[in-house]
C-alpha cells in the first residue's frame, strides 16, 4: 500500500479512494455522443466503471476514443448523453474541477517546470501545505522509480522517463479517474512493454479506477479488466479479453482481436440445425452460437475459428467423420516453423486462406508444402457471426 | 541540424570530418559586402572622427568625450532618451501582449485581419504618419475640436509638444515590433499545456499566469528589447510631437551634424548611443538568446 493514498485514503490496495459508497460506479457514460461539423466522432456510448477498474478503449484510428477520453475530462464538450463520475453529473463542470488525472499522448510536461515542479503543480492548485507537497513528490518520484531526478527538466529525460513524470503528476493527487490516451505509443517496442506491466502494477496498487485508450489490441490483453472495442463512434463489444477472443460478437471484433480464419458463406437452417453453407461446402454451427447470433435463414454470415483451434489431418483420418467435428479440405501452401509453434498456411478448395498454428513437440505429423490435408475444427471452437459485407 | 555538403569532397576523409562550406553561402558573399560598405565602413568612420575632428584644436583624443559629458545638457538628453525609450516599450508590452494573446485564441482568419491591422502602419511613411498624429494631437486639432464643440473643456488640452504625444506616436509605430515577437512564441506555445494545467486543476487564470505567461516570456523579453533598442534611436518622432524637452539624442546628433557642422561631437554622440545600445543588448544577452529575439524562434 503507498503511502500516496494521504490522509483520506482506504487500507487494502484495490478498494475505492471514496469508501463511503463502494459500489457506486466510478464512471457513467449515456448515449455519449459528439459530433463535428462534418463526422459523427462518437455515436451513442454507454459504459459503465466499477472503482480501481482497467477498462481500455480499443479501436482503429478515428474511431472516437480520444473524443470520448476528452469529452470525460472535459476539454471537448458532448453533443448528446451524459458523464458521471462518483455518481455527479459533469455536464456543466469544468475541467479543473472534475478532478481527473490524464497522460497526453505527448505528456504535455510544462517544459520551463523541473520534473518535481511538474508533479507538484497539481498538489499547489489544491493549496497543499509546502511540507505535504514535499513529501508527496517525493512519494510520486519513488513510485516511478526515479527518485533522483526531480530536479531535472522534461527535455533533459528520455522518453521512458517523461513518460513517468507524467504518469506520477497524474497520480499525485488522487484523481477520482486515471485517463491514458495511448500513452505509451511514442516509446519503442522493448520500453513499451516494460512499462505497460509498470503501468498496470501501479495502477492496481494504488486502486485507480483508469480508462485507457490504445489501438494496440496486445497491450489491451495485457493490462485491461474490460476491453471496450470502439468502430465508427460506438461500442462494438465490451468485456474481459477472453470473451472478446472466444465470442466476438461480430466480425470486426473477431478480425480485430487477435489471428482469425474467417470463413464466409450464408446461414442456413434445416432440421438438424444450423449450417454455414458455401458452395457445396456446408459447416455445422453449434446450437448455442446460432442462438446468439440469431441469423434470419440465408443471410449472409461467417465462422470464426482460431489458429490455434484448427487440426490438420490425413485426408483418410477417421478424425474427418468424426461426430461434432467440422472437416474441409484443403491444400498446404506454406509451412513455417517459428521456434515454439509450427504455423501453416492453406487453401481451401473455394480459394479461401486458413492459418493453422501447433504447437512443436506436441508429437503431431508434420506436414510440408503442397500436400493435401483434411482441416478439422471442433463445432463448439467456431464462432457464428454476420457478415456485414455478404 | 541539416548536414552541409562539403564543397570539396575528393578526400573521403575531408568529407567525414564535415562540411568546410556550403555552395550556398557564397550567396552571402554579397549581402555581407553590402554590410562591410555601407555600414561597416561609416562606422568605423564615424568612430575615428570622435577622436580625430575637434572644433578646437586639443592634444586629447577624448577631448570630445569631456566636452559631451561635461554638458549638463547633453546628460539630460541622454537621460531623456532611455527614459522615453522605457514609456515607449512600456506601453508596446501593455498594448501588443493582450493584442498578441487575441490573435492567437481567435480563429486563423480573424487572426490574419489582426495581423494586417498591426502591420497597417508600414504601408504608409514614418513621416506621413507622424504628421498624421500632429493632425489628430495640435490645438485645432481633431481631439482638441471635438472637446471643445463638445463643451468638455473651455481651452485646448496639451497634447502635441508633450511627453504623452511623443508615447502615442512612439507606440504606434513601434507596436508591430512588441507583437510580432510575442505572436511567433505564443504560437508555438502547444495548446495542450494550458489543457494540461486545467486537468491537473488549475482554474483559467492560474493556467495562465503559472503556464501560458511563463512559456510567451521569450517572446516577451524579444519583443521589449527590440523596441527598447529602436525607441532609443528615435528622431523624427520626439521633433514633430514633442516639446523642446523631449529631445532625444538622435535630434542632437543631427543638429550638431547639420546645423554646427561639428562632425566631432555628432561622432561622439553616436558612439556614445551606440555604445550604450551595445551595452544594453550585452545584458539582455544575459537574460535572453539574443537569437530568440532577432527571429529563428527555436525550441528547446
Ligand atoms: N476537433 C475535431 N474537429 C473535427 N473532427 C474531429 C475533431 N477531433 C476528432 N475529429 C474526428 O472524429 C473522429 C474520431 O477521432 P478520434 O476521437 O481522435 O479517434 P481515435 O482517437 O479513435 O483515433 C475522426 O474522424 C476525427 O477526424
Ligand atoms: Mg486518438
Amino acid at each position: 500500500m503507498s503511502a500516496l493514498r494521504g490522509s483520506t485514503g482506504a487500507a487494502g490496495g484495490a478498494t475505492t479512494d471514496r469508501p463511503d459508497q463502494p459500489d457506486r460506479p466510478a464512471l457513467v457514460l449515456r448515449g455519449l455522443a459528439k459530433s463535428f461539423v462534418d463526422v459523427q466522432a462518437v455515436d451513442g456510448v454507454d459504459l459503465e466503471v466499477r472503482q480501481g477498474e482497467f477498462v481500455t478503449l480499443l479501436g482503429p484510428s478515428g474511431s472516437g476514443k480520444t473524443t470520448t477520453l476528452r469529452m470525460i475530462a472535459g476539454f471537448t464538450r458532448q453533443s448528446a448523453g451524459t458523464i458521471e463520475i462518483d455518481g455527479v453529473d459533469m455536464t456543466h463542470v469544468p475541467p479543473h474541477r472534475r478532478d481527473v488525472g490524464m497522460i497526453f499522448q505527448n505528456y504535455a510536461l510544462f517544459p520551463h517546470l523541473t520534473a518535481a515542479q511538474n508533479i507538484a503543480f497539481p498538489l499547489e492548485m489544491r493549496r497543499a501545505t509546502r511540507s505535504e507537497i514535499k513529501r508527496r513528490v517525493a512519494e510520486a518520484l519513488a513510485l516511478v522509480k526515479l527518485e533522483g531526478l526531480g530536479s531535472r527538466y522534461p527535455r533533459q529525460l528520455s522518453g521512458g522517463q517523461q513518460q513517468r513524470i507524467a504518469f506520477a503528476r497524474a497520480v499525485v493527487f488522487h484523481p477520482r479517474l486515471l485517463l491514458m490516451d495511448e500513452p505509451l505509443g511514442a516509446l519503442d517496442k522493448k520500453l513499451r512493454e516494460a512499462l505497460q506491466l509498470e503501468v498496470m502494477h501501479i495502477s492496481r496498487q494504488l486502486g485507480a479506477t483508469v480508462i485507457y485508450v490504445t489501438h494496440d489490441q496486445e497491450e489491451a490483453l495485457v493490462m485491461s479488466d474490460r476491453i471496450a472495442i470502439f468502430s465508427r463512434g460506438r461500442i462494438e463489444q465490451l468485456g474481459r479479453g477472453e470473451d472478446l477472443y472466444d465470442r466476438p460478437v461480430s466480425l470486426f471484433v473477431a478480425d480485430f482481436i487477435g489471428e482469425s480464419n474467417i470463413l464466409r458463406g450464408r446461414f442456413e437452417r434445416d432440421g438438424e440445425g444450423g449450417w454455414l453453407a458455401r458452395g457445396n461446402l456446408r459447416w455445422r454451427v453449434a446450437a448455442a452460437q446460432e442462438d446468439r447470433a440469431a441469423l434470419s435463414d440465408g443471410s449472409a454470415a461467417a465462422i470464426v475459428v482460431r489458429p490455434e483451434r484448427l487440426r490438420i489431418v490425413g485426408l483418410n483420418d477417421p478424425a474427418v467423420a468424426a461426430p461434432g467435428v467440422n472437416a474441409v479440405e484443403a491444400s498446404v501452401r506454406d509451412a513455417l516453423y517459428l521456434g515454439s509453434i509450427r504455423k501453416y498456411e492453406l487453401m481451401l478448395p473455394d480459394g479461401q486462406a486458413a492459418t493453422v498454428r501447433r504447437q512443436v513437440g506436441g508429437g503431431e505429423r508434420e506436414w510440408q508444402s503442397g500436400d493435401r490435408v483434411g482441416l478439422i475444427w471442433a463445432v463448439n471452437d467456431a464462432v457464428l457471426v454476420a457478415d456485414p459485407n455478404g | 541540424m541539416r548536414q552541409l555538403r562539403p564543397v570539396n569532397a575528393r578526400s573521403g576523409r575531408r568529407s567525414r570530418e564535415g562540411p568546410i562550406v556550403n555552395r550556398w553561402a557564397l550567396l552571402a558573399i554579397l549581402p555581407i559586402a553590402f554590410l562591410g560598405a555601407f555600414f561597416l565602413v561609416p562606422l568605423v568612420v564615424v568612430s575615428l572622427r570622435s577622436v580625430t575632428d575637434f572644433a578646437k584644436p586639443t592634444g586629447d583624443a577624448f577631448a570630445n568625450y569631456g566636452r559631451f559629458f561635461a554638458s549638463a545638457a547633453n546628460l539630460r538628453v541622454l537621460g531623456n532618451t532611455f527614459w522615453v525609450a522605457t514609456l515607449s516599450t512600456v506601453v508596446c508590452l501593455a498594448l501588443g501582449y493582450p493584442y498578441a494573446y487575441l490573435m492567437n485564441i481567435v480563429r486563423p482568419r480573424v487572426a490574419g485581419l489582426l495581423l494586417i491591422a498591426v502591420l497597417l502602419p508600414f504601408w504608409s511613411s514614418l513621416l506621413v504618419r507622424t504628421y498624421a498624429w500632429q493632425v489628430i494631437l495640435r490645438d485645432t486639432g481633431i481631439i482638441n475640436t471635438f472637446l471643445l464643440d463638445s463643451k468638455v473643456v473651455d481651452e485646448p488640452i496639451p497634447l502635441i509638444r508633450t511627453t504623452l504625444g511623443v508615447m502615442l506616436g512612439m507606440s504606434q509605430i513601434l507596436l508591430p515590433f512588441m507583437v510580432l515577437p510575442i505572436y511567433a512564441v505564443m504560437r508555438r506555445i502547444d495548446p495542450e499545456y494550458t489543457k494540461a494545467a486545467a486537468n491537473l486543476g488549475a482554474p483559467p487564470f492560474a493556467a495562465f499566469r503559472r503556464v501560458f505567461l511563463p512559456l510567451s516570456l521569450p517572446g516577451v523579453l524579444a519583443g521589449t528589447l527590440l523596441v527598447f533598442v529602436l525607441a532609443l534611436g528615435f528622431y523624427i518622432t520626439p521633433a514633430l510631437l514633442g516639446s523642446p524637452k523631449d529631445t532625444m539624442i538622435s535630434q542632437f546628433i543631427a543638429s550638431a551634424v547639420q546645423q554646427r557642422l561639428d562632425w566631432g561631437i555628432g561622432s561622439t554622440m553616436a558612439v556614445i548611443l551606440m555604445g550604450l545600445t551595445f551595452a544594453v543588448l550585452v545584458i539582455a544577452s544575459r537574460f535572453i538568446r539574443l537569437r530568440d529575439a532577432f527571429g529563428s524562434l527555436e525550441e528547446s
